[in-house]
């Protein structure tokens, strides 16, 4: 597996159910860092896919999987529905299309409503609404949280994870890849999946395959928290242009409110390009406020943005190449996330078909997560903390994230202050880690045994501290 | 899982919470203070520069002076630190608490909210740019060099005139970092004047006005920073833009009072922080509140002062003392920025802390239309105006429904 965000993770984990060595190579030094650590976060059900084409069939069958994988691997996933809103007679027209669309490809219990209902609904959005599109089973999730569960599954079930370890080079005989080259060792193998997100097309490349290319696509993203609860009730979408699903305003898991994304095609060698700009944050301000006129904006904690790989084809390369032993979970533009679970499944069964893998007897399919102490029942916390102290002790106020939490991410593989943040979310909360990070800076170097300024905010070149006073 | 029953319970060991724990409890009530750090004393603490105690003591302290002095004034306070409270129950005073003892619950029959106030976060100006390590609250990187020990970077910006980035700045500077300069976005600093003279000007930090940030640079570590003028209707002007090369970014633009676990409690936030009358009681009666939750203040001594007042007050609660009283809001006004308390007791004398929304040689400060109010000289917004009224003076508010206050610059 070449790539660890949320889909090579969940095509490891289907890989190991069966007898087999699986090796998940990640060049950043933690899993999910990429296209899945900033995007919308958001279980689609379907309908905004074309028919007929392989995203929309994976959309809708990766949205109905979602609810069993995150139970498997204790990942928040909430489907808390999502509107399309009308907002002129042009858009009711194309909302018709979408309901015709989304129920030809199975999404289950899509309703159009009409304006006097949908103000019943949704009191607080714009009131020029014409009407707006219901999808029950639109949900939200916590993306990079799936991929970190999906790996440790698959490490518990055999798989082998090697962080910052780049591939540079697919070694292949009689046209069949053989071995993986990369910075630190070759690996003999049967089958490579190419899972490499905005590298996927590099990765093809060096398997010798003529890849269409992949656009890095930047979405920026405005984060507001403690927003009033009737604000995040659902996920509200604009009616979609051909290009994409434009601005959306989506409640997160974790009490906040996402405003986003925009979305600017960049060249290929800006595919590092995470930066936000004045006016991609004031088209953020301005669709969202489309939406939500009396979006709380004073409540804004973060600008950020992501980049997603658009395939200059169009859909995604997922399976079978004609490389022998080469396989695709690649260009994966929205809504991969939604498919990841089904592509998982789908792409395993080719390689486990190809490759003649049996079943491993051994395979558990669950995955604890961190406990949350703050989620506990009182007497459940309190006997928590009667084993160990450490989870009564506050680290990050904000979002109640405990010490204990905090060590057992780290004993988890967190090797950074990103790292810590997006396992326990300390830091991604109202003060956004002005209250905890000299805490959790603290833990992370007495728990690893290191100096202070070897930790990082998020690896090689991002030290936290420059040295000691004096 | 325990139930603990107490009179006054104190949520908050800085300043404002040790100042209404000890007064709580020398007027006989049984008294809980929780604290969620492992000591008492809160942002004092890491403050270890002078300048605290003029009022109070009548000397000049630094901060941890000053806590170890409001240490020895706390008798018969039960303490608990590494306790946090989770929530207060919008009915009574029931919170429940969790610390490494475990979850306790505590029923009081009074509680006062001292919990202080967080930084502003960066990500909350919108500015656009990269996301890199090295981008501090002023705060954060005062527990890292003071505290901690640790010095973030090598060359440093402070954004934000505040008086925590202005005493950062020095401290940066002491410790060897390159200080280039501090940016306020407002034609004015926002720090006191004091802090400006003798945390920038003894040491050639350039206060650079009317400037600032609008993109961040830098891919692992933050590489610099652009900086640009704004106009005096706060609109940036691009062409004054220009990047300033440094590691470190100090940010200090506000304070937040923190209320979130008593939000459900204490009503009205419209005010940012917690709305209480001249006692320093909410309208939900069992709720008192003191220090920078109510609004950010300038000096620990106004803090602690309100904090004994409030512990009092709580405590006279308590005993069932505290008769109800009709209050008089109070309305901010023209040139008002911050006000608290939000409403007078017609009758009781009151205390009024204002913060004018910008400079003025002379102005009149009125309380309503009955010619209550004073003169002062010298308004600057990042100095705290205290106006004393005397019970006749609420008397005479009274007559309203309710009271605007302004600051009205005289010729």
């Amino acid at each position: 597996m070449i790539g660890a965000g949320v889909v090579g993770a969940l095509v490891a984990r289907e890989i190991s159910r069966y007898e087999g060595e699986v090796f998940l190579l990640e060049r950043e030094p933690d899993v999910g860092w990429g296209v899945t650590k900033a995007n919308s976060a958001i279980v689609h059900a379907g309908f905004h896919e074309e028919l007929g084409t392989l995203s929309g069939r994976l959309c809708v069958e990766g949205n109905a999987l979602f609810s069993s994988v995150c139970r498997e691997l204790e990942v928040p996933f909430e489907r808390i529905g999502g509107y399309v809103l009308a907002l002129s007679e042009d858009d009711r027209a194309t909302l018709h299309g979408l309901h015709a669309q989304g129920t030809e490809l199975g999404v289950p219990g899509l309703r159009l409503l009409g304006r006097e209902e949908t103000r019943s609904c949704l009191p607080h959005v714009n009131p020029a609404v014409e009407g707006s599109l219901w999808a029950p089973s639109v949900g939200i999730t916590e993306p990079w949280a799936l991929a970190v569960a999906g790996a440790e599954n698959a490490v518990a079930n055999g798989a082998v994870l090697r962080l910052a370890e780049e591939v540079h080079g697919l070694i292949a005989k009689g046209g069949r890849v053989c071995a993986v080259k990369t910075c630190r060792a070759t690996y003999e193998v049967d089958a490579v999946v190419n899972a490499g997100g905005l590298q996927a097309d590099a990765i093809a490349a060096l398997a010798g395959l003529r890849s269409p290319g992949l656009v890095p696509r930047r979405g920026e993203y405005l984060l507001l928290v403690d927003v009033p609860s009737a604000l995040r009730s659902s996920v509200l979408f604009p009616v979609p242009t051909p290009q994409s699903k434009g601005i959306l305003v989506v409640p997160t898991v974790d009490g906040g409110l996402l405003l986003g994304p925009t979305a600017t095609d960049l060249r290929p060698e800006e595919r590092s390009s995470t930066q936000t700009t004045a006016r991609g944050l004031a088209q953020v301000v301005e669709g969202a406020q489309r939406l939500i006129p009396d979006l709380p904006l004073g409540k804004a904690v973060k600008a950020f943005a992501g980049l997603r790989p658009e395939p200059a084809d169009g859909g995604f390369w997922v399976g079978r190449t004609e490389v022998r032993g080469f396989y695709q979970a690649a260009g994966m533009r929205s809504p991969g996330l939604t498919a990841a679970p089904a592509i998982a499944r789908w792409l395993a069964g080719q390689i486990v078909a190809d490759l003649g893998l049996v079943p491993r007897p051994t395979f558990n399919p669950l995955r604890s997560a961190i406990r949350r102490a703050a989620e506990l029942a009182p007497e459940e916390w309190d006997a928590l903390i009667a084993r160990d102290p450490r989870y009564g002790r506050m680290v990050c106020r904000c979002n109640r994230v405990t010490e204990g939490e905090i060590v057992e991410a780290i004993r988890r593989g967190a090797c950074t202050l990103d790292g810590v943040k997006f396992r326990t979310r300390a830091g991604f909360g109202r003060c956004q880690g002005g209250t905890c990070t000299d805490r959790i800076l603290s833990l992370l170097a007495r728990e690893q045994g290191a100096r202070p300024e070897a930790i990082t905010l998020h690896g090689p070149g991002s030290p936290v501290v420059a040295g000691s006073v004096r | 899982m325990t139930r603990h029953r107490v009179d006054v319970l104190v949520v908050g060991g800085g300043a404002a919470g040790m100042a209404a724990a000890a007064s709580a409890a020398r007027e006989g009530a049984k008294t809980v203070l929780v604290e969620e750090g492992s000591c008492l004393g809160g942002v004092l603490d890491q403050c270890i520069h002078p300048g605290f105690g003029l009022h109070r003591y009548r000397e000049e302290l630094t901060g941890p002076e000053f806590a170890h002095r409001m240490l020895g004034e706390l008798r018969g306070v039960e303490v608990w630190t590494e306790s946090s409270v989770l929530e207060v129950k919008p009915d009574r005073p029931l919170a429940k608490t969790v610390g490494a003892a475990g979850w306790v619950e505590v029923e009081a029959k009074a509680l006062v909210w001292a919990a202080g106030a967080r930084e502003r976060p960066l990500g909350a100006l919108r500015i656009p740019g990269t996301r890199p390590a090295g981008i501090y609250v002023a705060g954060l990187a005062q527990r890292m060099v003071n505290i901690h020990g640790l010095l973030p970077g090598r060359r440093a910006l402070v954004l934000g005139s505040g008086d925590i980035g202005l005493i950062m700045a020095r401290r940066l500077h002491l410790e060897g970092m390159d200080v280039v300069a501090v940016a306020e976005i407002r034609p004015h600093p926002g720090g006191l004047l004091r802090n400006v003279v003798q945390c920038l000007e003894d040491f050639g930090i350039p206060l650079l006005l009317s400037h600032t940030a609008v993109e961040i640079h830098g891919q692992g570590r933050l590489s610099g920073v652009t900086l640009a003028q704004v106009d005096g209707a706060g609109a940036v002007r691009p062409e004054t833009a220009r990047l300033v090369e440094v590691d470190t970014l100090i940010v200090s633009v506000g304070l937040i009072p923190e209320v979130e676990p008593v939000s459900s409690a204490s009503g009205d936030l419209s005010m940012g922080g917690i709305s209480t009358s001249s006692r320093l009681q909410n309208r939900t009666p069992w709720l008192f509140a003191a220090g920078n939750c109510l609004a950010p203040f300038d000096l620990v001594d106004t803090v602690a002062a309100l904090g004994e007042r409030a512990g009092a007050a709580a405590a006279r609660f308590a005993r069932g003392e505290l008769r109800p009283a009709p209050t008089v809001s109070l309305r901010r006004g023209d040139g008002v920025a911050v006000l608290v308390p939000a409403a007078v007791v017609p009758g009781e004398p009151a205390i009024l802390y204002l913060r004018a929304a910008r400079p003025m040689d002379e102005a009149r400060v009125s309380v309503g239309t009955d010619g209550v109010g004073r003169t002062v000289r010298g308004v600057r917004p990042a100095e705290m105006i205290e106006v004393r009224l005397s019970a006749e003076e609420t008397e005479a508010v009274a007559r309203l429904q309710e009271a605007t206050v302004e600051v009205i610059p005289l010729r």
